[in-house]
């Protein structure tokens, strides 16, 4: 069983308050840090500890954080993106809800290593019950004066600050969320530059996942060589996955990353198999932005070796035959699932979810819900699947921010590898609209992974 | 379309709302008053069910800035009502991660059991519902929320729905 370094106490009746907190040894990172440290020794702990952004786009967090401009006399922000609205993706709001104070006492030790004196944790706008536990804690913290002027003697004055959202899942973009928090649209700014040298109100400002902030914590309790001896290769630590669909243990899990795929969808310590008896068909392993995979490719890479929880070996592949990490929200359909129903729903999702700015993205979207729509409605054409791939294309790298790109990729990826499916849906119509569900491609027993063309 | 007369209603800011208004624009530097956008119309609509033109004309006054910039917010985030709503918004979401676990018989349900179509509000103003995006619950799905508090309801079934129908139906009549 691997070791827990977030949600360890999660279980501890009274965690969500801060005596019960205090007494597992909550705040000892502020303590080591503000008392014993420097800001740049926070800083190069976290470097050491190889950490990777949990938001989804996997950048060490220790070079993010040196990459951030120091100009004398201008504010620096920290702001905690807990915006959390990717599809499949639900760890932060499960961590704010059992364990807020690891989320707060993170933003403490982080802020004090980036110099900043106003911090945001920016959560989505329906996380109001997650809103008002983090401000409950905020109080708590900051009664014990661990937040205010002059904290723990130290010097250093932080105050914390929740904003709510008001439902949109661009706003989990950086730029969109620093233009939201502004009281403006969510429309990603055009970079450079980046929000390191001018991010809130034109001031630098870091953005990081609330996984990641909680993460500071072991790191710096523990020191960043020893969180780095977790983990497989450069990626380092515990990951927290969002385990959904058709499982029969769905939840939070933390892993060591490196862990198998397979054992972490079969083994009973984690999501126990697939529910109701029924076999795996697919897996989207990082949230709904990242390519679908077969059931045969995500427990196998193309070379048959056995595909493992981390950003390398998801990725093994490229976007032939692997996916990505991404934030760790991992979906499993099993054998009733309809692919090209499932496209459609994600589809839907991103055009209802682009800002507009970008024409490639607003009317590309558009069109891939149009034509995926009357694919899944029994009115679909043999030529729809290239007419969808060209769409995708058309989108993917002309855009502003990546939604564009998150977009194209589901539907791109599920023609890859279920083409036959989407056929069936043309030439079977009625059968695929009175039947809920598509072609078979079971993982038991498991074939071995074959080439698929590029 | 919303009739222009439901949106000359005036509205008045009670002095406690003034002050949580105050509360939050403290937060932020000198001049920055803005970034209380988002949280004070969600104190408005949390007030009147709904956030009214003269509503966000207030808002504007408030925080000094152009009404256009009010609207331009309000119309582009997804929880923000532009016109009147039930007083219970059921909100489903209607994501894959539900719909795997049955989250669009759900909505059929609902639709049924309040025998109104996707946004409209049954006959006695007490419900409406609409699906949602992702609700960042995706293990414990179906799920649905409901507004102002946004109360979080997990693991939906028909039974838990009605029964849910029926605690709402009476609390409003008490
Ligand atoms: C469309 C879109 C949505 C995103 N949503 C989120 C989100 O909900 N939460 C998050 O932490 N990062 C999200 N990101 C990634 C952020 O832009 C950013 O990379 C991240 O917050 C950085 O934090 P990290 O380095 O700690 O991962 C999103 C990115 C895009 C393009
Ligand atoms: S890619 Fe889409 S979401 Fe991103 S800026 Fe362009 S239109 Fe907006
Ligand atoms: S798919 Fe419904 S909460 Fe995520």
């Amino acid at each position: 069983m691997g070791r827990k370094l977030l949600l360890e106490h999660i279980n501890v009746p009274g965690i969500n308050t801060f005596d019960v907190y205090r007494s597992k040894g909550g705040y000892a990172s502020v303590e080591k840090a503000l008392k014993t440290m420097s800001p740049d020794a926070v800083v190069e702990e976290v470097k050491k500890s190889g950490l990777r952004g949990r938001g989804g786009a996997g950048f060490p967090t220790g070079m993010k954080w040196s990459f951030l401009a120091k100009p004398e006399g201008v504010a620096r922000y920290l702001v905690c993106n807990a915006d959390e609205s990717e599809p499949g993706t639900f760890k932060d709001r499960y961590l704010m809800t059992y364990i807020p104070h690891l989320l707060i006492e993170g933003m403490i030790t982080s802020s004090f290593a980036l110099g900043a004196n106003t911090s945001f944790i920016y959560v989505r706008g329906e996380m109001m019950p997650q809103i008002r536990i983090l401000e409950k804690a905020i109080a708590e913290a900051k009664a014990k004066g661990f937040l205010g002027k002059n904290i723990l003697g130290s010097g250093y004055d932080l105050e914390l600050y929740v904003q709510p959202g008001g439902g949109a899942y661009i706003c989990g973009e950086e730029t969109a969320l620093l233009e939201s928090l502004e009281g403006k649209r969510g429309n990603p700014r055009i970079k450079p530059p980046f929000p390191a040298i001018a991010g809130l109100y034109g001031c630098p400002t870091v953005v990081n996942n609330v996984e990641s902030i909680a993460a500071v914590v072991p790191i710096i309790n523990e020191g960043g060589d020893e969180y780095a001896k977790l983990g497989i290769g450069r990626s380092t630590g515990t990951k927290l996955i969002s385990a959904g669909g058709n499982l029969k243990k769905p939840g939070v899990y933390e892993i060591d990353l490196g862990l198998p795929v397979e054992e972490f969808l079969y083994s009973d310590e984690y999501c126990g198999g697939i529910a109701n008896g029924k076999r795996l068909k697919a897996v989207v392993a990082g949230g709904s932005s990242v390519p679908i995979l077969p059931a045969n490719l995500i427990l196998k890479t193309i070379n048959n070796e056995p595909r493992l929880m981390s950003y390398e070996s998801l990725a093994d592949g490229g976007f032939v035959t692997g996916t990505m990490m991404g934030s760790g929200g991992f979906i499993a359909y099993d054998e009733d699932a309809c692919i090209v129903r499932n496209t459609w729903n994600f589809a839907r999702f991103y055009h209802h979810e682009s800002c507009g700015q970008c024409s490639p993205c607003r009317e590309g979207t558009g069109w891939m819900e149009k034509v995926l729509h009357r694919l899944e409605y029994g009115h679909g054409k043999q030529s729809d699947m290239d007419l969808l791939v060209d769409i995708s294309k058309k989108i993917e790298g002309n855009t502003i921010c990546p939604l564009g790109d998150a977009a194209a990729w589901p539907v791109a990826s599920a023609i890859r590898h279920f083409r036959d499916e989407f056929e069936w849906h043309v030439t079977n119509a009625s059968e695929a609209v009175s039947r809920n569900y598509g072609l078979a491609h079971y993982a038991d027993p498991l074939p071995t992974p074959e080439p698929v063309a590029g | 379309m919303l009739k222009v007369e439901d949106t000359q209603v005036p509205v008045d800011f009670s002095p406690e709302l003034i002050s949580k208004f105050d509360d939050i624009v403290s937060r932020y530097p000198q001049g920055k008053q803005k970034s209380g956008l988002l949280p004070i119309l969600h104190l408005v609509q949390a007030e009147f069910g709904w956030v009214s033109v003269p509503a966000m004309d207030k808002v504007a006054t408030y925080l000094e800035i152009l009404p256009i910039e009010v609207y331009e917010v309000a119309s582009f985030y997804s929880m923000y009502f532009l016109r009147p709503q039930g007083k219970y918004v059921l909100e489903v979401c209607r994501t894959s991660g539900c719909c795997l676990v049955g989250a669009e018989k759900i909505m059929d349900h609902i639709e049924q059991k309040l025998g109104v179509k996707e946004g409209e509000v049954t006959a006695d103003g007490l419900f409406s519902w609409r699906g949602v995006e992702c609700l960042a619950a995706c293990g414990f799905g179906p799920v649905l929320q409901i507004g102002p508090e946004y109360t979080f309801y997990e693991n939906l079934t028909n039974d838990s729905v009605d029964k849910l129908i029926g605690d709402l139906t009476a609390k409003a009549k008490n």
